[in-house]
């Protein structure tokens, strides 16, 4: 972290004390603390907290509760003079009446020269291709309104998607719209043509020939494309001396050697989660976008949570809090280090050799909960599986699939095939020897088609040194922008997005969809297809015909075309799935367990759960979608937690220095409840120097203590603090909803399979009578349709996407970290995180809160301009035109779901973003409020389609027709929004459901969005 | 001490004080007058267009119907701006040399699409949806006027809210049966001139109108008022 930015952070935060007396009673933290470890000793604090601070009950964090926004919110920031102020008061006052007497501009009207056969204006399609993440490909639905793709939905007849996508998936538009991106051919600091690239590189490509391509190396990300792996071993016959390296920084080594060790091959897991009783975790997020398949296995996972049919058990053992974590029935924090000694442990209790004969360190406080969990699994072999998390040592993952053979879980419940990756090589070790070989010289052309290692590569290989130090004679770089590696380069190349280019890629079973373009280039860039088309000596080469070429040869014989275009329009290509592998298990070759320091200070590396590796920095959507625990936005910190914290005495924003092996790093703390001791986590990704105008400078670059040794986690940290503080973007105390102690019941409602049986209506109470309001009650009842919304807890596992879905439909601004801090995000749908328990080991809930379109709502009685009124159907309908911003509405929000407009926060002037933005929904402008509408858009448009052909919406010819952005790209399933007049509909189903209840029900705004509360299935043997 | 002001300065002052309220309700007048006149809301006003295209000539003198061109207008919220193209299906025909069609001929030589002036413009905030409305039997003229006799196109109303929840609270005044939507000289029932649906002859609009819309299942009054109806 830049010392300067976070004394300018320091000094903004002094002057809004100036302006904002209020603000000098700061949350005082070392009282806080105090308050927390008083409110544990007597048990005073709230049973479901949302922050530490609300748990011990500061006052503070009771102010909180009673605002409308968080304090400041509503405070003038900017340093403009009294004067000032009362000048542009004046004006708008001198103005505000003559807004609507304007002259509308006279607007063009540009019709096609020849309309393309299929294209209606004002009726979008829809697209079926990909998006790819470390080379996994999501296979989506892009909706295209002529020719401008504005949103993206999961394809829903894909086995891998089933409807729903993740959050990287859902950002991928904003990526494709980035102005940001590289636009040209860069060298040496100036814009070229794609020409006189083409002049450069054919001298070099000849030479190179001659010698059997002995001096080119080409570094890629993992790629999973057909085609280009075939281009590139293609390649070896010009080039035979050529070599491929592949390099990844979120890689999948450990889960390859894993596989290397018993079955001697790299062979990929798959899961069928729907048939397993028990799922063990060990240190696996894979409940949560990044981890290949999370979708498919979100579905499956939520699938058997139905407390009304068979549910499964979660145990979750995990070395940082995590999404998953929050689901499992049984969650234990352990260090990184110890996960390995408890899966030894583990195999043991099942009856392998794991070359641990007894039960050491902090495993050892653990063996009612071990021994629970081996009996559990032993129990339910054939239908329970073991995983092991991607940033485990080969031995977890081979100790997995130790117990998962010896349960018998082997082709139920998992299943081995052929990876992904179509080079399936150590990426690390791949990475060494291109390193190994830069050095010695021996490189003369280096080739990175994308990736950004300049910025994420080991530290300890001090690659962005070595392409400083000219050892490499040519370097050029291909990528979609012009980054730390772009800079280090002798010839940038402009690469095309996913959306502007053809392409292919596998799915995480293998399934190879097509990848269409959506637009043509923005920039004219050119893929990766057709950059080594151009190294194979085909610089005219498109890339639709490489792609369509490599698939006729495929296909011997049968009909082509007809393939084609059946891949084209499903969106992936029949048969490609991998089939289970039968592999042969090697003889018992785990290595002997290292020894374990208890104490010793565990550094633990993760991708950062929004903007992954860094790929996403410059991705606003991204960087302001708060982190599904934390909460934090804009920014990484050093987590750590609250045991730990208290006896280091150090507090939330104070920067610490960690080091490692002599690399060091300064970062702001974050205490994080559940967070193992002894060991602190933190997130790449972050401390890009050269991104764009989002990424650049924000957080601090963990990658630097990053080794090729310990890619994941290391002990022997040492942290210190440094003194100064730093502010951080966290949405995790805003918009609480009050719920005085006592006095209502809680916001989240849960229990245990075992009390459900008993009552199962225990989340339910009684709710005020209908008529019980001075207004005039409108009788919904007799409508065609009265919209309304569940929301099951139980399903939903907290992955954030319904955000980012909410934000693409609705064209929701990005605010900036500066706004957030103040609590003036945009959001319409947030997903609260409530934690229950002790702070070491919490339990944990997500609820996602739309606006409740409440029936009674309290929001439109008091709008002085009739701005926000009821629908017939009982939408609570915002009219932006009319609304001038008094915020009375807000105000009187007892969801605190409305969300104001301080300023101007939606980008007017880029044409990209006209581009993207969904043309069914107005831009919002600054002093205007805004909120969920229950996407009335696709109501209306749904409406108009069903009345054209006299029939009713969501008909049983028609199921599912009209769905709202969050509900149709959630991948758990857990919203549901339909007609509540009509008694099939699933949405009437569910809210006739023993476990559906509504929030804050005792204040008689009779809600139309009910939850669907939280039943967890906890081992009996392990009640705590 | 003698008084500053004479005694006539009373009257004077009451009568500016009761004047102010007519200066305030004239003022106020005025500016809603503005906001109605055809100079903010464009109607009746022609726009320049790079094609003095007349609707007059291509649909009364021709005979074209509305949907050769504005094909979308039955299925999608928008109408349709016909691409060059279809101006091309006659005019590589007919009228090959005439100067006035040169914009045409070269856009469709050239790809470069035509700029035609917006002629009825909503504001973006207002989502307004063709083919319901051709669906439950507005036509096209009940909002564009007698298009068929504009030799340039013009605005006919003002497409203002008032204008267009007039009939939203009303539909009943305006629907016509589904099969007269196209025609531009349709003429409301009368004794004299009856309008037969199915077999039933009406004479007076109210009667056809109370039928069409159960016919035509037009929501009622209070669901197309709903503020969502047109924003959102």
């Amino acid at each position: 972290m830049k010392m300067d930015e976070q004394n300018k952070v320091g000094l903004r935060e002094k002057k809004r004390e100036d302006v904002c007396p209020s603000k000098k009673g700061k949350l005082d933290l070392e009282s806080v603390r105090a308050q927390i470890e008083q409110a544990a000793a007597e048990k005073t604090g709230p049973e479901y907290w949302r922050s530490l601070e609300e748990l011990a009950g500061s006052a503070d964090f009771q102010e909180a509760l009673h605002r409308e926004f968080p304090k400041g919110a509503s405070e003038w920031v900017d340093s403009v003079s009294r004067r000032g102020f009362l000048k542009v008061m004046g004006a708008s006052l001198g103005l505000a009446g003559m807004t609507g007497c304007v002259r509308l501009p006279l607007e063009p009207i540009v019709p096609y020269v020849r309309q393309p056969e299929e294209v209606i204006p004002g009726r979008p399609m829809f697209y079926a291709t990909a998006v790819t993440l470390g080379g996994y490909a999501s296979p989506v639905l892009v909706e295209s309104h002529l020719g401008r793709p504005t949103k993206i939905e999961g394809n829903d007849r894909h086995p891998a998607s089933l409807g729903g996508t993740d959050i990287f998936a859902q950002a991928s538009i904003l990526t494709m719209y980035d102005p940001d991106r590289s636009q040209s051919v860069m060298s040496m600091g100036d814009q070229r043509s794609w020409q006189s690239f083409l002049t450069v590189i054919r001298g070099p490509l000849n030479a190179q020939k001659a010698l059997q391509g002995v001096g080119i190396r080409i570094l890629t990300p993992s790629i999973s494309s057909p085609t280009l792996a075939d281009q590139l071993r293609n390649l070896r016959k010009i080039y035979p001396q050529a070599k491929w390296h592949v390099y990844e920084p979120v890689n999948r080594d450990n889960r390859l050697e894993g596989a290397k060790l018993p079955f001697g091959q790299p062979v990929e897991t798959r899961y069928n989660l729907e048939a397993a009783d028990v799922i063990v975790s060990l240190d696996a997020d894979f409940l949560y976008a990044g981890f290949p398949g999370n979708v498919r296995y979100i579905r499956d996972f939520a699938k058997r949570r139905d407390p009304g049919g068979n549910m499964n058990r979660l145990y979750v053992i995990e070395s940082t809090p995590s999404s998953t974590g929050a689901k499992a029935d049984h969650r234990l924090p352990l260090r990184a280090v110890d996960i390995e000694w408890f899966a030894r442990a583990l195999a043991g209790a099942l009856g392998l050799d794991a070359g641990v004969p007894d039960l050491t360190g902090e495993v050892a406080k653990h063996a009612d909960f071990l021994a629970a969990v081996a009996r559990d699994l032993q129990a339910h072999g054939g239908a329970s599986v073991v995983l092991a998390g991607d940033h485990q040592p080969p031995v977890v993952h081979a100790l997995a699939h130790a117990i998962n053979a010896k349960l018998g879980n082997v082709g139920k419940t998992l299943f081995y095939g052929d990876p992904v990756d179509a080079n399936p090589v150590n990426q690390t070790e791949s990475m060494k020897d291109l390193v190994a070989d830069m050095r010695g010289g021996k490189v003369d052309l280096l080739v990175i088609l994308g990736g950004n290692p300049a910025y994420d590569a080991p530290a300890d290989l001090d690659f962005a040194d070595l392409l400083k130090s000219n050892k490499v004679s040519l370097r050029v770089h291909l990528g979609l922008y012009q980054n730390e590696t772009a800079d280090l380069s002798h010839w940038h190349i402009n690469q095309t997005h996913e959306l502007e280019a053809w392409g292919d890629a596998r799915a995480y079973d293998g399934t190879v969809s097509i990848i269409q373009p959506l637009i043509a280039p923005l920039y004219n860039g050119k893929s990766a297809h057709e950059f080594v088309a151009l190294l194979s000596g085909q610089a005219d080469a498109t890339g639709y015909d490489l792609v369509r070429g490599y698939w006729q040869k495929q296909q011997s014989g049968g009909d082509f075309e007809a393939f084609w275009r059946k891949s084209l329009h499903d969106g992936w290509i029949e048969g490609t799935a991998f089939t289970s592998k039968p592999v042969g298990t090697k003889a018992n070759n785990l290595p002997l367990p290292t020894q374990l320091n208890e104490n010793a200070l565990e550094l633990n590396i993760r991708r950062d759960p929004t903007i992954y590796d860094g790929q996403f920095s410059n991705n606003g959507w991204l960087q302001e979608l708060p982190k599904p625990m934390t909460k934090l936005t804009w920014d990484n910190a050093v987590l750590l937690g609250p045991k730990m914290a208290t006896r280091l005495e150090i507090k939330t924003e104070d920067v610490v220095e960690l080091e490692l092996n002599g690399r060091k790093v300064t970062g702001p703390v974050w205490i994080q409840a559940g967070h193992p001791d002894n060991s602190v986590t933190v997130f790449v990704g972050y401390g890009r120097r050269r991104a764009g105008r989002v990424g650049t400078a924000q957080g601090f670059d963990a990658y630097s203590l990053r080794t090729t040794a310990a890619p994941w986690f290391a002990t022997g940290l040492q942290m210190r603090k440094t003194g100064e503080t730093y502010k951080l973007a966290s949405t995790q105390g805003y918009q609480t909803m009050d719920t005085p102690n006592g006095d209502t019941r809680a916001l989240v409602r849960e229990t245990t399979l075992e009390e459900y049986r008993k009552e199962p209506s225990f989340a339910k109470e009684e709710e005020p009578a209908p008529g019980l309001t001075l207004y005039k009650p409108y009788p919904y009842k007799e409508e065609d349709y009265a919209w309304g919304m569940t929301i099951d807890l139980n399903s939903c596992v907290g992955c954030n996407n319904c955000m980012l879905a909410c934000q693409s439909e609705n064209n929701i601004a990005v605010v900036g970290k500066e706004q957030t801090v103040i609590g003036r995000h945009m959001h319409w749908l947030r997903v609260d995180a409530y934690y229950q328990g002790d702070r070491d080991n919490p339990k944990a809930f997500f609820q996602p809160v739309p606006c409740m379109q409440c029936e009674n709502a309290p929001c439109e009685v008091v709008c002085p301009v009739g701005a926000t009124n009821h629908s017939s159907e009982g939408l609570n309908d915002m009219v932006y035109n009319r609304c001038v911003g008094t915020r009375y509405c807000s105000n009187n929000c007892p969801y605190k779901v409305r969300r104001f407009n301080f300023f101007l926060f939606q980008d007017w002037e880029t044409p990209q973003y006209k581009m993207m933005r969904n043309p069914d929904v107005s831009v919002r402008s600054r002093g205007v409020m805004e909120k969920c509408t229950y996407c009335v858009q696709r109501i209306n448009e749904r409406r108009i389609d069903a009345e054209r052909e006299e029939r009713k919406i969501n008909d049983s010819k028609h199921e599912d027709e009209l769905q709202t952005a969050c509900q149709q790209s959630c991948p758990a399933g857990a919203i549901i929004f339909g007609n509540i007049n009509d008694a099939n509909s699933k949405v009437s189903k569910l809210k006739a459901e023993a476990r559906n209840y509504s929030l804050l029900s005792e204040l008689n705004t009779r809600p139309r969005t009910t939850y669907l509360a939280e039943v967890s299935n906890p081992n009996p043997e392990l009640k705590s | 001490m003698s008084q500053i002001f004479h005694r006539s300065t009373n009257t004077l002052s009451r009568a500016t004080i009761f004047g102010a309220v007519f200066v305030v309700a004239a003022l106020l007048w005025v500016a809603m007058e503005v906001q109605r006149s055809s100079y903010v809301t464009y109607a009746g006003v022609r726009r320049p267009q790079p094609v003095p295209f007349s609707h007059q000539h291509h649909v009364t003198g021709l005979g074209i119907d509305c949907r050769y061109c504005h094909t979308s207008v039955e299925i999608s919220s928008v109408a349709g701006i016909p691409p060059t193209k279809t101006c091309m299906n006659c005019h590589s025909q007919i009228w090959t040399n005439a100067q006035l069609l040169e914009p045409v001929r070269a856009s469709y030589r050239s790809g470069e699409s035509l700029h035609w002036t917006r002629v009825n413009q909503l504001p973006d905030f207002v989502y307004f949806n063709h083919s319901i409305h051709i669906n439950k039997g507005v036509g096209c003229n009940t909002c564009h006027g007698p298009v068929d006799q504009m030799p340039l196109m013009y605005q006919q109303a003002s497409l203002e809210m008032e204008w267009c929840v007039e009939c939203h609270r009303a539909p009943e005044n305006n629907l016509r049966p589904r099969s007269q939507v196209f025609n531009m000289r349709y003429q409301q029932p009368t004794s004299a001139n009856p309008v037969v649906v199915e077999g039933k002859s009406y004479t007076d609009q109210a009667t056809l109108g109370k039928d069409l819309v159960e016919k035509y299942k037009v929501r009622s009054v209070l669901d197309i008022t709903s503020c969502n109806t047109c924003h959102r």
